[in-house]
């Protein structure tokens, strides 16, 4: 059992307010260890990790080292197979440019599904549009699982890339990568899996997995923006070409326009990369390790059960998820515009997010302009949940939030 | 008092404009000016319709997705336009802007339009009540370039 009250002093946000804050699918607080790495680094770092030879840069490329061996670790990875990059986002669009571009052509098939993020879908359509490629889009059905008899129904002899979510961000249904990624490697297809919603949650298992590339972002698992990690297998990084040119990613150029590039992973960091977003990285991996993602997850499924208990006894609201794998409640108020919705809670201190989440290819399927949903993270607690359906149980009366 | 001033007037008429939206319909004409405002931000998702005769508004209307301020405000602002003169409209916009910024505007000017008064104190719904307002403005500018 974790001791939330315990838990909770060591964000700020939460001992400074009463915000019930249920919109970690988005992205989560910030437990102070980590703010105060960042403030170590420019407090007592400051330097730029890339070849410095005073002291300072050479203690701060140890650390940036460190951090990548720790996001190694956390993910049961090795670190030369870990890049440093903005965030999921970046991450897709360094495959997709890197390795799409160069490796699909014209007739080929790259895979998405329709519950998939902005970030794993507009980069394929950019790769299609390029290479004459097609993208086509897996329906998943009612339980919005992606399973290899799903895929057997989608795969052909083109079909050479398939990206997935290994947890969606609307339904939480976590995917079974490892059969999957097995399934689509005996037809040489190369995966791609967004772990943007996994890996905070629960333990992520590359080698395990044996999937090609796989990505996700530092802020949704306690740690800073702009900062996310593409892990890829060496050889599907071997294959993959550099987009981003400049420094920390050559070895040598002259001017007859040669370029020696530097090893994987540092071919793929051009710049001088967030140094206080990874150390605050670091920081936020050590704490999510103190506490256990086993007992992160099991909070989280008992919250989620405990606030479908009570949602399902309001007449008043539409889930769309009734049954899923991870703390995400998708759901509307009847007769109320999901926007609309939002705006009240809010007035009520409880923080959900509103509108399509980013997946828009899913709204034939939720069959709504739009839903509500509930995200939640081991800081959360039993108490805001009675408090969010206390405010859900009279969403009826939203306009009253526009006219307090 | 003016009787919308009354909150649960200002409530009624919202309410009433969301579920019955008026001039919700799309014009099919030649001379009709299209506006299609939407946001990364939101899920509003509405198109504008406008024609213009004689340098007065003949009609116009609206439709798509959007929620109840920007229904609301929308619906409103088509019942208003309709047989407005081009300038008329644009002191229309200007002192409806002012009222959801909270500076001076001229409250007999604005008709039904003065019950999303309350917007001005709720700044997230600003961008809700201007959608449409927003959009038509756009349009005349558009119009005054091309002259």
């Amino acid at each position: 059992m974790l001791n939330i009250e315990r838990i909770r002093q060591d964000f700020p946000l939460l001992t400074k307010q009463t915000l019930c804050y249920f919109d970690n699918a988005a992205t989560t607080l910030k437990p102070n260890t980590v703010i105060e790495s960042i403030v170590d680094y420019y407090s007592n770092y400051s330097a730029n990790p890339g070849r410095g030879e005073y002291d300072l840069a050479f203690k701060t490329h140890e650390r940036v080292e460190r951090v990548r061996q720790q996001v190694a670790t956390f993910i049961q990875a090795d670190s030369s197979n870990i890049i440093f990059t903005s965030g999921t986002t970046m991450g897709v669009n360094l495959v997709a440019q890197g390795y799409g571009l160069s490796h699909l052509t014209e007739g080929d098939e790259i895979l998405i599904t329709e519950g998939d993020h902005a970030a794993n879908t507009l980069p394929w359509y950019d790769v299609a549009k390029k290479t004459g490629a097609k993208v086509i889009i897996i329906s998943l059905g009612d339980d919005q699982r992606l399973t290899v008899d799903v895929l057997k129904q989608y795969l052909n002899k083109k079909t050479k890339l398939l990206a997935f979510p290994e947890v969606s961000n609307v339904y939480g249904i976590r995917s079974d990568v490892k059969s999957l990624v097995n399934y689509a490697h005996q037809f040489g297809i190369m995966v791609l899996v967004d772990g943007a919603q996994a890996v905070p949650h629960h333990i992520v298992k590359m080698k395990d997995y044996d999937v090609d590339f796989y990505v996700f972002s530092a802020h949704k698992m306690c740690g800073p923006t702009g900062l996310g990690i593409l892990y890829g297998k060496h050889e599907a990084l071997l294959k993959m070409q550099s987009t981003i040119f400049g420094g920390g990613m050559n070895l040598s150029y002259d001017k007859q326009q040669h370029v020696d590039l530097s090893n994987i992973p540092y071919r793929f960091e051009a710049g001088t990369l967030p140094v206080a977003s990874i150390f605050g990285l670091g920081a936020a991996i050590e704490y999510l390790s103190k506490i256990g993602l086993d007992a992160i997850h099991d909070h989280e499924m008992a919250l989620r059960s405990y606030a479908i208990q009570h949602l399902k006894k309001l007449n008043n609201v539409i889930l769309f998820n009734e049954v899923s794998d991870s703390a995400i409640i998708t759901f509307n108020i009847k007769d109320v515009f999901s926007q609309d919705a939002a705006t009240y809670l809010n007035t009520k201190g409880i923080a959900v997010r509103s509108g399509q989440h980013c997946s828009r290819n899913l709204q034939d399927h939720l069959q709504a302009h739009g839903t509500l949903r509930w995200s939640a993270y081991f800081y959360n607690t039993f108490e805001e949940i009675d408090r969010f359906i206390e405010a859900v149980k009279h969403g009826g009366n939203y306009l009253d939030a526009y006219f307090e | 008092m003016h009787i919308l001033n009354d909150p649960m007037v200002m409530r009624q008429v919202i309410m009433d404009h969301y579920e019955h939206p008026r001039n919700r319909r799309v014009i099919d004409s030649n001379d009709v000016k299209t506006r299609h405002m939407h946001s990364s931000g939101c899920i509003d998702d509405i198109h504008l319709y406008l024609e213009v005769e004689g340098g007065r508004v003949k009609d116009m209307s609206f439709d798509g997705i959007a929620c109840t301020i920007s229904t609301a405000s929308t619906s409103i602002l088509t019942e208003l336009m309709i047989g407005k003169t081009i300038e008329e409209a644009k002191t229309l916009i200007h002192n409806y802007t002012q009222m959801l910024y909270s500076q001076p505007f001229d409250e007999t000017l604005l008709g039904e339009a003065i019950v999303l008064k309350n917007t001005s104190k709720q700044a997230s719904r600003i961008k809700c009540a201007l959608i449409g307002w927003q959009g038509l403005n756009e349009i005349f500018m558009e119009e005054e370039k091309h002259g």
